[in-house]
């Protein structure tokens, strides 16, 4: 796995599809046909998107939206 | 080789059909009997020996996989309970027998015959992992598997056996119950329904405790590795794939049913135990509904081996030559969308409209378009729920399509299937209202 930025993580049960993400950083969170987001699993580098990104997670109403670290997913 | 026969459909009397080596889960009593007794199982197999550390290197060596359907190698399961319990304090076992899995029934047949063998497992894992309090998980329905263990827990109170007391914790039989998270959910008074993780449930599972969920077949084996060691669990199945395990043949064969077999072997070979297939092939579902499709000519090469093709829960769906590929999975991929927990967007909606999709497919009622939507939406929604409902649906769906193509090429064109031919799988059953 390439860089060493976090990325950007939904709670798809918390989520209800306010899509506030994907109006604050559409460069990183795409919507589907039902509103929910799809976000892009690689991790962030540019510091201007990792700044829209933290507003993203702090806008959201549901508190569904996480900026993780990397991290092995344990088994 | 071997193959056993042990249940057959409702109304035929129970078989048993063995060569070789004879079945491990299920030997001892027939099975047409009741439930192997205390006294019968220690005749059989002598006392039980106490788990510990010692045990995690046995059954390492003995590449036991759990058998749930993830097929996640046993030992590093344990090993990360046991070390978590170490520095936090005791952890919970819990013994997932409830088995969600329309088609199969082995996990309820273990229950049910081999109560005692069961019970032994979950002390030994118990001990093994530093757990002091033992639960065995049971789908409401699976009342005789419920009666069963009650009997053989009572057996052993009153032989007057020092152990730990057992839970057994019922849920509603839903296709998600049985997922790790939705185990410790509900054995915490809640829904049987997945939640997020991190945290998973090794690390904060029952009362926050490291928790051990595991599969009943895993925890029998595991049974018979502590009494017999590694060797001899490898004097079975192949290096790649040790040991023997419990599939569910359904749909095109003479024989539906549960048998044990040796892992490793050709897929033709259990087909033949279970009285080979009523008519030419046109493919099969490896896995249950989760599972993949093979066309009949890859499935001829295919064998039992968890590293070539995932075997999931064990179930085998033999589809006739005048069935209809696409026509099942359709059906399945539907039922799937209503056994939803409704808790993600992507799995409600997308499933849903997945679903609908391939039924319209099927009818003959979709075009070009609806093709390359089910192709987008099944993309789209792999990965985004909470647990790996979705993405069992959708691997059902694509491997439908790659492997069915000219039927779905023929459907694209307006012609509904024929049919789902002389011998379907056996219907999805009708997914119960609400959550309780």
């Amino acid at each position: 796995m390439s860089g060493s930025g976090p990325r950007l993580r939904v709670n798809p049960i918390r989520c209800d599809g306010a899509r506030y993400c994907a109006e604050i950083v559409p460069e990183l969170v795409g919507l589907d046909e039902w509103g929910y987001p799809i976000v892009a699993s690689a991790p962030i580098e540019d510091p201007r998107l990792l700044r829209l990104a933290e507003r993203a997670v702090n806008e959201c109403p549901r508190v569904a939206l996480q900026l993780a670290p990397i991290r092995d997913r344990g088994s | 080789m071997t193959a056993t026969a042990v249940l057959s459909p409702p109304g035929s009397p129970p078989l048993r059909v063995e060569r070789g080596g004879g079945p491990r889960l299920l030997a001892g009593p027939r099975l047409d009997l009741d439930a192997e007794t205390l006294d019968e199982h220690r005749q059989r197999l002598g006392r039980r020996p106490i788990g510990g550390e010692w045990l995690l290197d046995v059954v390492e060596r003995s590449g036991l996989r759990g058998r749930g359907g993830a097929w996640f190698p046993t030992h590093r399961k344990w090993r990360g309970v046991s070390r978590l319990a170490l520095e936090r304090g005791p952890s919970v076992v819990v013994v997932n027998a409830s088995e969600g899995e329309p088609l199969a029934r082995k996990d309820v047949l273990i229950a049910e015959k081999r109560p005692h063998l069961l019970i032994d497992g979950a002390l030994i894992a118990a001990e093994s992992v530093g757990a002091d309090d033992v639960v065995i998980y049971l789908s409401r329905p699976a009342r005789r598997a419920t009666r069963a263990l009650r009997h053989a827990l009572g057996e052993r109170r009153r032989d007057g056996i020092r152990e730990p007391r057992i839970r057994i914790v019922h849920t509603q039989h839903r296709y998600v119950a049985g997922e790790s998270s939705a185990v410790v959910r509900r054995v915490n008074g809640g829904q049987a329904k997945p939640t997020f993780s991190p945290p998973h449930p090794s690390e904060r599972g029952v009362l926050g405790c490291p928790t051990l969920v595991q599969n009943a077949e895993t925890i029998a084996h595991a049974a018979l590795i502590a009494r017999h060691g590694d060797a001899w669990f490898r004097e079975r199945g192949t290096d790649a794939a040790p040991g023997t395990g419990m599939v569910t043949l359904a749909g095109n064969v003479a024989r539906p049913g549960v048998y044990e077999v040796d892992l490793g072997r050709s897929l033709v070979s259990v087909v033949g135990a279970a009285g080979g297939v009523l008519s030419a092939p046109a493919g099969l579902l490896i896995g249950g509904y989760f599972g993949t499709w093979l066309d009949a000519e890859v499935g001829a090469a295919a064998t039992l081996c968890p590293e070539d093709v995932s075997l999931g829960c064990g179930v085998i769906g033999m589809l006739g030559k005048d069935g209809c590929g696409v026509g099942e999975s359709a059906r399945i991929v539907s039922y799937l969308a209503r056994e939803s927990a409704g808790q993600c967007g992507p799995c409600v909606y997308g499933l849903r409209a997945v679903g609908e999709a391939m039924t319209r497919l099927a009818v003959g009622d979709a075009d070009r378009g609806d093709l390359a939507r089910i192709h987008r939406w099944s993309e789209q929604i792999v990965g985004r729920g909470a647990c790996n409902h979705p993405d069992g649906a959708v691997n059902n769906l694509r491997t439908a399509l790659e492997t069915f193509a000219a039927d779905v090429e023929r459907h694209v064109s307006g012609h509904a299937c024929a049919g789902l031919g002389a011998t379907p799988l056996p219907s999805p059953p009708r997914s119960p209202f609400g959550w309780r």
